[in-house]
């Protein structure tokens, strides 16, 4: 084993560490992003983790901390560099969303996100690569082509996140937004040995995130650690006024109740996750975790959640539908790409859409506007909408007996780029554990929590709504007791 | 008698009088230069969101009680899908399965002069779409988003209209209705009331309705009522000559005064409506309802009765005095002002003072005569001191800013003549010169009164008073 800790190189060192060490003035944030930004430099051809970089505004910013630091200014985040992933809308910045549509889109303002974690004091270095409009497992939809995997560079990161994913893996940055619909932060970071925290549904503002299926999108971070993303999330949670969906609830400081206890925490334990599709090694793996926290004092408790099976034929109807509808606004009228020498509107937006959008897009365009359409409405929507308040019903009851749910985050370890993208029901599949959280908007994490053939498994933990705090300080607590999350990918030690 | 029964109903598209737009910040006034309304929401731009103006809410619910309608406790915000370049999201938000008002009635006046009742369906909030200008680009098209966004209440009827008159009858009710609520300006010609109808025919005594077409955006009465009677001959020349009406979309060309198809019903787009995620369902308070109720004012209908008992006017006259509120409060303060019969007032005010407004264009709210000076002038009637012609000359006077009345009748020396010496010579003088006159009457010729009476007003240049005249011209030939 290859631990890191806090002495080491800066790369290696969690955002929490950097902020102590930047606070403590062992180094500046300067000589933090240059040395950062030289490891993306030497990584991004084989990795391909980002689609823009801002080098140069980064090292402005970075400039302006130092200084800020040294007359006590700044925010909590002063001077740590992080990753958008490349949804969220930036100004000035290129938002593409992994898309030839919008490959030269340029926002005119920020995310929330971004914004609060700007007036934080975080550095963007630049935004990472995704699969198209996030939709996708494997990050091999995007149109700026595949993120490789940094523990095995043949295979998956995992998606849509995956350019995040693969750039805190790989020790490009210490931290990176996410955003996830399906599993979109938690899977890549199972496959890629990485923290990737989904809030509860209306926990963090969707304003500015181009939308794929707005009643799912929910923000996220990836990190190192579970303090990390406590860290993170501080500044990030909380109610916005352009957002109706985000939720006027109360902001606990995630970073103190890290320490509290697994004593007489009840782990659900879902039986369906461990039914046939689970890969053994991983369901081992899995299962070795659930004994360590039923070891620092968790009890295990057996629960049901009778319609998970239906998760994803019910995502595979909700998430379509939404998108078929937000995704008409590319129409090259106004923004992004338009198709040259039209011949009339109707030309303009067959050939614009037809060249701009990719092949899971379309797909996933065509099957929501069928679901959407006269006669079919009933059958599948409003069906899936039925079955997506059953599930949602399902983790109700579980959560009167227990405090969190646990389980594998995903059936496999990363799979070889390429090996299903001729199988979209396959690549589907990958997101069977995860998208019940979404279709019921509770918050889940994935924890790293071992390694099958050398690549990392995760541990996922879900909770009831706006309980983010018990899933951090549980994962915390796992990580205080094992070092998985501290191990590297050999190439990118 | 037809043996055609016209079956109609109306949806009528009305902006709501919010400062800004339903769904973001921007200013939604007319006639800014294009696109300088529009923020990124109006846009669609990639990442926005749309956040509920609470205002259109109140606005809707005011509606909903002014019809006497149900304001749903629960309704929700729908996506209409459908492509074209002055929809910048490819969807319009409106309102499908659960609209905000349901439910509602009122009551016209039918072609035979009697009350009829119009039931409406639904009244829905949605987004106005923004505009496509064909005639300024060679050869490509213009989009101009300021409209988009703005605030619309589509109120529905049920098919009871079964004319084009109920039709503009029914129209102008709503129209009166939605600016006494003060929820929109109702102006026409910018659009901000406009309906689209639905017109079918059936023969006398059928029970199932013909097939309908829907005839598009009709932005004035005028054009209501010739498009709806453009419409019914159509129909009926198609299914007298054997053919079969289809089931199409309409627009009503103005100048050729005729619809023409604009797509079929297989042309028809499948909307795909759904819940749209981005926005809560509206949840209203039985609390909100109530406030809202107690802050309604008086209703057009309301007022006329109370007209018509408090000031003792004539149901016709008393509803065209209450069709607009600033009318009605004009005539009101008026008929407050003004020691003599209030009766007299509401003709003044329908006669003259109308024909004034209406020549020179003016809003009544603008009237070059005051409802204080109005008073004076009838007053100046009620006391005698002028007789109704001679008021007609001080009216005009008023009208060009001369003064009021009691400035122009002293200025001009417009004083009736009520003394009775005075009178009593000319009277005398009248009769002396009309011998045959005086013979003729004196046989019964009892007619001839009126040629006396009309001979001393001439005499005294229309100052004298009429009734005080014919008294003393019936004494003297008595």
């Amino acid at each position: 084993m290859t631990a890191s800790k806090a002495s080491d190189a800066l790369h290696l060192q969690t955002l929490t560490e950097l902020a102590r060490g930047l606070a403590g003035g062992e180094f500046s944030s300067r000589e933090l992003t240059e040395s950062l930004l030289e490891r993306i430099d030497a990584h991004q051809k084989s990795l391909n983790a980002f689609i823009t970089l801002t080098a140069d505004e980064a090292l402005a910013e970075a400039d302006l901390a130092d200084k800020n630091r040294a007359t006590g200014a700044g925010g909590p985040l002063q001077g740590l560099p992080i990753v958008h992933k490349d949804l969220f809308c930036t100004a000035g910045v290129r938002t593409t969303c992994g898309s030839k549509i919008l490959q030269d889109f340029v926002s005119p303002y920020d995310a929330t996100v971004v914004a609060r974690l700007k007036s934080a004091g975080a550095i963007m270095l630049g935004k990472t690569n995704m699969d198209e409009f996030a939709m996708g497992s494997s990050n091999e939809t995007s149109f700026f082509g595949a993120v490789t995997n940094p523990w095995d560079q043949k295979m998956s990161p995992g998606g849509s996140s995956g350019g995040s994913a693969a750039a805190v893996a790989a020790r490009l940055v210490p931290a990176a937004t996410g955003t996830d619909t399906g599993g979109s932060i938690r899977q890549p970071a199972a496959l890629t040995g990485t923290v990737g925290l989904k809030p509860t549904y209306g926990r963090v503002s969707r304003f500015g995130m181009v939308a794929f299926a707005s009643s799912l999108d929910q923000a996220g971070v990836i990190t190192r650690s579970a303090e990390d993303a406590a860290l993170l999330l501080n500044a990030v949670a909380g109610v916005d006024p352009r957002d109706s969906t985000s939720a006027d609830q109360p902001i606990p400081d995630y970073t103190a109740t890290l320490s509290d206890s697994v004593k007489g925490l009840r782990i659900g334990v879902v039986r369906q996750h461990f039914d046939e599709g689970l890969d053994d090694e991983c369901g081992k793996t899995v299962k070795t975790a659930l004994a360590t926290l039923e070891d620092a004092g968790a009890s295990l408790v057996d629960v049901d959640l009778p319609n998970i099976g239906l998760s994803v034929p019910t995502y595979y109807v909700v998430a379509p539908a939404e998108c078929s509808s937000n995704l008409s606004r590319f129409d090259g009228v106004r923004f992004g790409h338009r198709a040259d020498n039209v011949k009339d509107i109707l030309d303009l937006y067959c050939r614009s859409r037809g060249e701009g959008f990719g092949a899971e897009v379309k797909r996933r365009i065509m099957t929501g506007t069928y679901v959407l359409s006269a006669g079919y409405y009933d059958a599948y929507y409003l069906k899936a909408q039925k079955v997506r308040q059953l599930i949602s019903r399902d983790f109700n009851q579980a959560f009167e007996n227990v405090d969190v749910i646990a389980g594998p985050t995903a059936p496999t370890t990363a799979f070889r780029l390429g090996e299903k993208t001729d199988d979209p029901i396959t690549m589907y599949l990958n997101d069977i554990y995860t998208i019940g959280a979404n279709l019921a908007g509770l918050p889940g994490i994935s924890v790293p929590c071992g390694l099958v053939k050398k690549m990392p498994v995760g541990l996922q933990l879900v909770g009831p709504a706006f309980a983010e705090a018990s899933l951090l300080s549980c994962a915390h607590q796992y990580q205080q007791i094992t070092d998985w999350h501290r191990q590297a990918p050999e190439a990118f030690r | 008698m037809s043996r055609w029964e016209v079956v109609i109903g109306l949806e009528i598209h009305t902006q709501l009088a919010t400062n800004s737009k339903i769904f973001s910040g921007s200013s939604r006034s007319y006639g800014a230069e294009p696109n300088t309304q529009a923020s990124l929401v109006d846009l669609g731009y990639p990442g926005v969101l749309p956040v509920l103006n609470v205002e259109v809410v109140r606005m809707a619910a005011m509606f909903g009680l002014a019809v006497n309608a149900t304001v749903a406790k629960r309704s929700i915000f729908a996506r209409k899908n459908y492509f074209y370049p002055d929809l910048p999201k490819g969807y319009q938000i409106s309102q499908y399965e659960l609209p905000i008002v349901v439910g509602g009635e009122l009551f016209i006046r039918d072609d035979a002069g009697d009350e009829k009742r119009i039931r409406i369906t639904r009244a829905h909030l949605e987004e106005d779409a923004g505009k496509s200008v064909h005639d300024e680009f060679e050869g490509s098209t213009g989009v101009d988003l300021n409209r988009a966004g703005t605030p619309l209440l589509e109120i529905v009827s049920e098919p009871d209209l079964r004319s084009a008159k109920e039709a503009v009858a029914y129209m102008r009710k709503i129209h009166s209705i939605v600016r006494y609520l003060e929820i929109s300006d109702g102006n026409m010609q910018e659009g901000s009331f406009r309906c689209d109808a639905n017109v079918s025919v059936r023969q006398v005594g059928q029970v199932e309705l013909g097939t309908r077409a829907e005839v598009k955006n009709l932005n004035s009465f005028r054009f209501v009522e010739k498009a709806i009677n453009f419409e019914i001959a159509r129909q009926i020349d198609v299914i007298e000559d054997a053919g079969v009406v289809v089931q199409e979309t309409r627009l009503y060309d103005s100048d050729k005064d005729e619809t023409r198809s604009m797509r079929s019903k297989e042309e028809a787009n499948d909307y795909r409506y759904f819940p749209d995620p981005d926005l809560l369902p509206i949840e209203i308070e039985d609390s909100f309802v109530e406030e809202v109720r107690r802050s309604l004012p008086e209703l057009p209908h309301v007022k006329c009765a109370r007209f018509i008992a408090e000031y003792a006017l004539k149901e016709a006259d008393a509803e065209i005095l209450t069709v607009s509120r600033p009318l009605a409060d004009f005539y009101e303060e008026v008929a407050k002002a003004t020691a003599g019969d209030s009766r007299i007032a509401a003709n003044w005010i329908i006669g003259d003072l109308s024909a004034l407004l209406n020549r020179d264009n003016i809003d009544i709210q603008d009237s070059p005569i005051t409802p204080t000076a109005l008073a004076g002038l009838l007053d100046r009637i009620t006391d005698d001191t002028i007789s109704g012609k001679i008021a007609k000359e001080v009216f005009d006077g008023m009208s060009t800013g001369e003064g009021s009345a009691d400035e122009i009748i002293a200025a001009k020396g417009l004083q009736q003549i009520t003394d009775v010496s005075a009178l009593d010579a000319i009277v005398a003088a009248v009769i002396d010169a009309n011998p045959a006159q005086v013979a003729d009457y004196r046989a019964g010729k009892e007619k001839l009164l009126g040629f006396f009476v009309g001979q001393v007003m001439k005499e005294t240049g229309g100052k004298a008073n009429p009734g005080q005249v014919n008294q003393l011209i019936k004494q003297k030939l008595s």
